[in-house]
């Protein structure tokens, strides 16, 4: 028997049987769809992440002070001492290292802000002229915090868009006095609106000089240090360097933590993958149900085409002509499903794409293959039974029925 | 040339044994015209599935054409089948799905005989069962005669020596039977050897060589 007339009486037999084609078809599709709409999901989710930690800056390596042990208590807790504080000068110790392209001290506190007669309790943040790059923040109007030493506590400051309309209104904001707690600050630059980026809205912040931040909360300590290294080769020796050079500076005391933006990123990347890999999972067990389904129904069509095989036998065709006839036919089926699967999920990916336009979903590429491989392996295997069922039975007794 | 030498075929059927054909000595010269009669259960149609190859003898040796056939694999059997014997069954079995010209081409798309070749043949068959007309026609959409036309078609289409029909005028009206009738014997006339089955005496006296059959035993053997 010819390939292509193996193909044409398979065709027919899935364009005769029209409901039971559709059946087939739709389960199918439905567990390809899922597959491909799960996985987008789980994949977008991953890409949202990687790129919220993407506009964080970078090449970015953080410093916080105490250690983050991996055994035993926290020492720390057990000699009875905190952790030993960051300073600014140790921060400023850093740029020795010749990895280190720039670096912001930051401080961190809430404030009341106050503007004429509206308040607005907003974060502070206390930092230098640096962050803006490292950051990525984008300016809406003047300018960032002023260069310079950064142990002189300008009384300037730099506010988020959301917090200059409400303090505000339509009123120009540049030049304007802005107090917070009895401390007064001359506003040089809002932020553009840029919104969430991962749980800080640099909306609502106000940013003043780290040194003016130091007076304002009271302390010396410093909540994060920002490390940008100058490329991403440089961030392990960048890191490295800035555990050496504090160690100096806290008499030989391993007492901060020095993490990578890469490793927070790669932990996540990899949580996700997991993720989504196992939710495809999931959803391709409705692969394998459908697989069944095809056996079912592949099952039936024996039966009720006893006759046919009959006759099929009677005409001169071989045991594993018919296996093979029944094999395409499955095949067809499962190939039909799995592009209907593929267009649907496609489809569905491009509906929940609108509705969450921020997500960036899109089916992973495994996925893409994974799914209709999964259909049809499965449809094929599944068929098997069928189909030898088919070339085994008795030719006369299968005449014998009408 | 057609010869069973002490074929045996019995079924068991609940726990009872039932002799369905008892040492058959049977020879069938090539372009022979023979009717199988008998009651019900006389092992008619049990003898045709033996000769067609579509069951296997429990004893007794099967040659045709001078080659033992008798132990050929199921497979091998089918080729042969494929070659030497068409069958017409008393429902016609045609493939529902498929038109009268598809059906016709079947055997030949199993042979993988080339679609330019079957298209020819297949033309050619449509053309002498006077089938021109109704080649794109589903069989739901034929009368019975015609389905038995095209069943005909369809089992000359390998040009087989042999035509073995069970019943082909059965489920017929007698005008229908009688065209079937004169078309198996059209192939007869052109050399074909035709073995049919009936009940109806009529049809079976039409035949040259009459065989009567009783409980599974050939019991009457006549020529005229």
């Amino acid at each position: 028997m010819r390939a292509a007339d193996l193909l044409e009486f398979a065709w027919r037999v899935v364009r005769g049987y029209r409901s039971r084609t559709l059946l087939i078809l739709l389960a199918m599709g439905i567990g390809v769809a899922a597959v491909i709409a799960v996985s987008s999901i789980g994949e977008g989710a991953r890409l949202y992440i990687v790129n919220q930690f993407g506009s964080l800056g970078t090449n970015l390596v953080i410093v916080l002070p105490g250690r983050s042990e991996t055994a035993g208590a926290m020492p720390g807790v057990l000699i009875g001492r905190t952790p030993r504080d960051l300073t600014l000068d140790d921060a400023l110790a850093l740029k020795r290292s010749p990895a280190v392209r720039r670096l912001a001290p930051l401080i961190v506190g809430a404030g009341d802000a106050r503007a004429g007669a509206r308040s607005r309790e907003a974060p502070v943040l206390g930092s230098t002229a640096e962050l803006m790059d490292i950051r990525h923040m984008v300016l809406a109007q003047g300018r960032f915090l002023p260069e310079g030493d950064p142990r002189l506590a300008q009384p300037v400051c730099v506010i988020g868009a959301k917090l200059a309309t409400e303090l505000f209104g339509p009123r120009p904001v540049l030049g304007e006095w802005l107090r917070i707690g009895d401390w007064r600050f001359r506003i040089v630059g809002v932020l553009a609106a840029q919104g969430q980026s991962l749980g800080f809205n640099t909306d609502e912040i106000v940013i003043v000089p780290v040194a003016a931040a130091q007076a304002l909360f009271d302390t010396e300590a410093l909540f994060r240090i920002l490390v940008e290294a100058k490329s991403r080769e440089l961030i392990a020796p960048a890191q490295s360097d800035i555990e050496e050079i504090l160690r100096e500076r806290h008499e030989g005391k391993r007492d901060v933590t020095v993490i990578t933006q890469d490793a927070v990123l790669a932990t996540f990347d990899r949580i996700l993958r997991a993720l989504t890999l196992a939710v495809g999972g999931l959803a391709a067990i409705s692969l394998a149900v459908a697989g069944i389904l095809i056996m079912n129904v592949m099952l039936i069509s024996v039966t009720q085409r006893r006759g046919e095989i009959g006759l099929l036998r009677a005409l001169g065709a071989t045991g594993p002509q018919i296996r093979l006839a029944f094999f395409t036919e499955a095949v067809l089926l499962a190939l039909g499903g799995a592009t209907l699967g593929l267009v649907v999920g496609k489809l569905g990916q491009v509906a929940i794409g609108q509705i969450y336009p921020e997500i960036p979903f899109t089916p992973p590429w495994w996925a893409l293959i994974a799914a209709p491989a999964t259909a049809i392996v499965t449809a094929v295997l599944f068929s098997v039974a069928p189909a030898r069922r088919a070339a085994r039975l008795d030719p006369v007794q299968a005449l014998s029925k009408r | 040339m057609i010869r069973l030498q002490g074929i045996e075929r019995v079924f068991r059927v609940g726990g009872e044994t039932v002799h369905a054909l008892r040492a058959i000595d049977l020879q069938i010269g090539a372009g022979e015209y023979l009717s199988i009669m008998g009651p019900s259960g006389s092992g008619k149609s049990t003898l045709l599935n033996i000769i067609g190859l579509l069951d296997r003898p429990n004893a007794g040796r099967y040659l045709l054409d001078g080659r033992d056939v008798t132990d050929l694999s199921d497979d091998e059997q089918a080729r042969v089948r494929r070659e030497k014997i068409g069958f017409v069954f008393q429902f016609f079995h045609l493939v529902p799905r498929l038109s009268a010209a598809q059906n016709i081409e079947l055997p030949m798309m199993l042979a993988g005989i080339a679609p330019e070749a079957r298209r020819e043949r297949i033309a050619r068959l449509l053309a002498d069962y006077g089938l021109e007309s109704r080649a794109a026609h589903r069989p739901d959409q034929l009368s019975g005669g015609q389905c038995q036309r095209v069943a005909i078609a369809r089992a000359m289409a390998m040009q087989p020596g042999v035509i073995l029909a069970d019943e082909p005028t059965g489920n017929l009206d007698r005008h229908s039977g009688k065209e079937v009738m004169a078309l198996l014997e059209g192939v007869h006339r052109a050399g074909g050897t035709v073995a049919v089955v009936t009940h109806d005496p009529e049809i079976g006296a039409r035949a040259a060589r009459r065989l009567r059959m009783i409980d599974g035993a050939i019991e009457g053997d006549e020529r005229s």
